[in-house]
């Protein structure tokens, strides 16, 4: 039996963004210094992002 | 007053007219097929590269948390879309079909996660296509 990947939410996201943020960086600019920087800002929007949906989430249910 | 419009050739709407070339056919079609490779062709090495890793762990990944890969169907919409989703991802997808990759039922929030990243990787590698075209007709570096 193949044991399944078990990640949490917060790693599957976390990865889910610097994939995402990758492609994005290279689809959305030019030049490679404007990919670096556009990916690293989705990464960074992501992150933030998760971070304060989990605790607006944490803040509904309290 | 009527307004009264009037048609000159510079009034034109004008459709800018691409020259299908043999690259800007086989860019993207090369790319949808093997993730990355619309833009290896064109010698942009880092970024083929780079593409390809993010596809191809994305899925990966996916299949490892036994996400679900859709076949053709239909059923409900979001089944369907996810079957489009899926399709993007050109050969993985194919090899996914043959091999029987991945979970048949969505039971945990592990595999929810795997099915939305297969999904997700198929939808970015339609992404680096349509780059690896804009590339291919020079609206891109």
């Amino acid at each position: 039996m193949i044991l399944a990947l078990q990640l949490s939410h917060f790693s599957a996201a976390a990865l889910f963004a610097l994939f995402f943020s990758i492609v994005f960086g290279i689809t959305q600019r030019n030049s490679p210094n404007e990919m670096l920087r556009y990916g690293a800002y989705c990464f960074a929007v992501a992150m933030v992002g998760m971070f304060v949906a989990g605790w607006v989430m944490w803040m509904l249910h309290h | 007053m009527a307004k009264t419009e009037t048609s000159t050739p510079d009034a034109q709407p004008q459709t800018a007219s691409v020259p299908l070339t043999p690259i800007a056919a086989l860019a993207p079609a090369i790319g949808w097929l093997i993730p990355g490779a619309g833009h290896l062709i064109q010698k942009r090495w880092t970024r083929g590269l780079l593409l390809m890793f993010a596809v191809v762990a994305m899925f990966a990944f996916g299949l490892a948390m036994e996400g679900k890969v859709y076949k053709p169907n239909t059923g409900d919409l979001l089944d369907i879309l996810g079957f489009i989703g899926d399709l993007g991802s050109g050969a993985l997808y194919i090899l996914g079909r043959i091999f029987e990759w991945g979970g048949t039922n969505i039971t945990t929030a592990n595999a929810d996660y795997g099915t939305k990243y297969i999904v997700v990787a198929g939808l970015l590698n339609i992404m680096a296509a349509v780059d690896a075209y804009h590339i291919a007709i020079g609206k891109k570096q």
